[in-house]
């Protein structure tokens, strides 16, 4: 059953989807479960972050789900809903059932810690230095958690939504003339 | 017929066996055709280039046969791609090994200036940490462009022939923190 | 400082501590791109190293988060520039799957005809620089004569060499032309026989083969570990296409076989490579020869900007164009994840639309990317030219790592 439901999760919706791996996962971690959809042909997950690691772990390890393939790991920042500011999304993937799953976990921007997936997967490693370049969030466990895209010495977490795109020291461009 | 035009020689006098005219026209006929390029590809020019260096556009007919990746061997250092403030001490470091004569060629507009890319991340033109003498604008230029990139160095190449003590070059020198 | 011979074998050991540090630095003549390698040497042989990217960082994903969905395309040109086309049709497929727009069948075919045509591009370039890297120079002039004519069907359909932003949302700007079909037939007459020549130096040469033989190997169960895709993957052994996996764009109705290596090797990655090169060659003859009629781009006045005859005449065709340009278009608000088949892997296009006219968040699974982290451990142990080959043969393009 499609349902595009509002991207922007604002609290707890307790909507189940009728499936039999959403209801599995369901009936093993129980209220860590958000919430379950299905959207644009893949299935998403919304979960707790304190149980991710034993989600995932549990998504990776029991055969009949065995998503064996971590395919992307990144992050994403909704500046309005508090208390759930950051988040993190991993697409996962089945290649011998060829099934995708979408798993998505939310935490404060004051305490952006969760737990490193590079035990499950070692293609985590850059992935999640990539989502601490860019956004802040540190993963616990991670053998080596430092920037990797820009500068070492940088001091801001440039995709987060309040920077801006351009560089704040050019004296070059007049932003009055582009309307920007 | 061929189309192909024979160079015309330097002025000169001349007679049986002997061709006389002064020796900054030969040295400066003998740097043009025989320009090292040091190719620092960093993105999609370095492609381009390397199509103009392959057998359709061939650089090689100008004299730019043998690609040096030592800048201590290089006469011309080619800025090819986008430059990231991460490697503008790496460009600044590569460009002050360079032995004079030396001119750089910045090729695309990423180079030029910045490019389509206005962000926090990418230098918005070389200029901004070496002096250059030639930009070749384009996203990515075509092999011609390039070419005709190629021919303007080597027209700075014959004149003048003296530069690195001319008061333009030591002001750029001086401004950019090149020793 | 006191280095010892092993008694039982004879070779010199080295205390740890010892090694020399060599920096295979962000300008080098054999990476291809600005990556550095700081490599522990002992000697030849490499004991360790560290991976250093970013030095072409350009903010993608941030940019993305600033212009409308039309506007993206160039910027997804410029990942992997290569092959380019790919990655524009991989986001047009995403835009039209978040829109819920259906491509007519004449617009897939055409977009496989220029997704296969940048694939055999892409792996023309990595099969001629692993012979250059290996010495054998001339293949690589040989074959780039072919890499022309690719750009010369590219140019005759959108105008450009090889950042190409071919293609709109909902199919093409226009249909292709009579002389791009006389190129596209001229380029098929042609390719075999320069092809098989450029084989017939390098897949069975002794020389090559010792060379590449058991260099830099890694086991299908580290690749799927370190989430390696496409042809570095497949080398491996593991048949993994999403062309197949996935069918999109009308793959589904073409029979092609997916190559597939046992070691891992370089020489694996070569012929992979190679094989798959004839692969899209009968996909592109098969895709021409039964290319069916129709329309070059789908019925969506609101996505797909009205001709210029139009807007001028009809009152309609004004309104959408000003509704386009200006972004007052009503996007569906949710979140699509599409990948398609790359010339380096899955090349995965993450969309989180909120209803206005950039995305809220764009996210690429580039595959160079997630791949390259495993090279220092498939550099360990070999010499340091097995080293640069391995590199080579795993075709690393730098827009695509740093994005």
């Amino acid at each position: 059953m499609e349902e595009v439901t509002d991207k922007i999760p604002e609290e707890q919706i307790e909507s189940r989807l009728q499936d039999p791996l959403v209801e599995k996962l369901q009936s093993q971690f129980g209220e860590d479960i958000y919430n379950a959809y299905e959207t644009y042909g893949i299935k998403t997950v919304v979960v707790n972050h304190e149980r991710i690691f034993d989600v995932m772990k549990f998504l990776k390890e029991t055969p009949e789900f065995n998503f064996h393939f971590l395919t992307d790991e990144c992050g994403i920042h909704y500046p309005d809903n508090k208390g759930q500011e950051l988040g993190v999304v991993y697409h996962l993937h089945n290649m011998i059932q060829n099934i995708r799953l979408r798993v998505e976990t939310f935490f404060p921007s004051d305490n952006p810690v969760i737990n490193s997936m590079t035990p499950l997967w070692p293609a985590a490693n850059w992935m999640e230095r990539e989502t601490y370049d860019f956004y802040g969030i540190i993963f616990e466990g991670h053998p080596d958690l430092k920037r990797i895209l820009n500068m070492d010495d940088m001091d801001y977490f440039p995709m987060l939504k309040q920077y801006p795109l351009e560089d704040g020291t050019r004296e070059d461009k007049n932003d009055k003339m582009f309307g920007r | 017929m061929s189309e192909v035009k024979i160079g015309k020689a330097p002025e000169g006098s001349e007679g049986p066996g002997y061709f006389l005219t002064s020796l900054d026209k030969i040295v400066g006929m003998a740097r043009e055709n025989s320009l090292w390029p040091l190719p620092f590809a960093t993105s999609c020019c370095g492609i381009e280039f390397m199509a103009t260096m392959a057998s359709h556009y061939d650089l090689a007919r100008f004299g730019s046969e043998r690609l040096s990746f030592s800048p201590r061997q290089a006469d011309v250092l080619m800025v090819m791609g986008t430059i990231a403030k991460k490697m503008g001490p790496v460009l600044k470091h590569v460009y002050e090994q360079m032995a004079e004569p030396r001119w750089v060629m910045a090729v695309g507009a990423c180079a030029s200036s910045g490019g389509i890319f206005d962000t926090y991340s990418v230098l918005q033109g070389i200029d901004k940490v070496i002096p250059v003498d030639v930009y070749v604008p384009g996203c990515p230029p075509r092999p011609e462009q390039i070419i005709d990139g190629i021919l303007r160095i080597q027209h700075l190449a014959t004149e003048p022939l003296k530069r690195r003590s001319s008061e333009e070059y030591r002001r750029q020198l001086a401004e950019h923190g090149i020793i | 400082m006191s280095i010892e011979v092993n008694k039982n074998n004879n070779e010199l050991v080295v205390p740890e501590g010892d090694y020399y540090t060599l920096n295979l630095g962000p300008t080098h003549p054999a990476t291809h791109g600005v990556f550095q390698n700081v490599l522990q040497m002992d000697g030849e042989r490499i004991q360790s190293g560290e991976s250093t990217i970013g030095y072409i960082h350009r903010a993608f994903e941030k940019i993305a988060e600033h212009r409308p969905y039309y506007q993206i395309t160039p910027l997804t040109d410029r990942m992997n520039y290569c092959s380019s086309p790919i990655n524009n049709m991989g986001w047009h497929m995403t835009v039209e799957k978040l829109l819920g727009i259906e491509t007519p069948k004449r617009v897939d075919y055409l977009r496989i005809i220029i997704m296969e045509l940048a694939r055999m591009a892409d792996h023309i370039v990595c099969n001629s620089v692993i012979g250059v890297d290996t010495g054998a120079l001339s293949g690589f002039l040989y074959v780039f004569q072919e890499r022309e004519k690719i750009y010369d069907i590219w140019e005759e359909v959108c105008g450009a060499r090889l950042t190409t932003n071919i293609g709109r949302i909902g199919g093409f700007e226009r249909d292709f032309s009579t002389t791009t079909f006389k190129k596209l037939k001229e380029f098929i007459a042609g390719f075999p026989k320069v092809w098989s020549e450029f084989e017939r130096l390098l897949n069975r040469n002794r020389i090559f083969m010792d060379r590449t033989i058991n260099c830099g190997p890694i086991s299908a169960e580290r690749a799927l570990a370190y989430g390696f895709t496409g042809p570095n993957l497949r080398a491996a052994g593991v048949d993994y296409d999403v062309r197949v996996a996935t069918p999109y764009c009308s793959y589904g109705d073409f029979e092609f076989e997916i190559p597939v290596g046992t070691r891992g090797d370089t020489y694996d990655r070569y012929m992979v490579r190679n094989e798959e090169i004839w692969q899209s060659f009968k996909l592109i003859k098969d895709a021409l020869e039964n290319l069916p009629e129709g329309d070059f781009k789908a019925d969506v006045p609101e996505f797909y900007l009205p001709p210029k005859e139009e807007v001028y005449n009809n009152m309609e065709a004004l309104i959408y164009h000003f509704k386009i340009v200006m972004g007052e278009i009503d996007v569906p608000k949710g979140e699509v994840y599409h990948s398609v088949e790359g010339g380096n892997g899955e090349l995965g296009f993450y969309l989180v639309s909120d209803g206005g006219r950039a995305p809220y968040r764009l996210h690429f699974r580039r595959p160079c990317f997630i791949y390259y982290q495993a090279y220092t451990e498939m550099a360990k142990g070999i010499l340091l030219s097995d080293a640069i080959i391995t590199l080579s043969s795993m075709n690393v393009i730098a827009g695509e790592l740093d994005a």
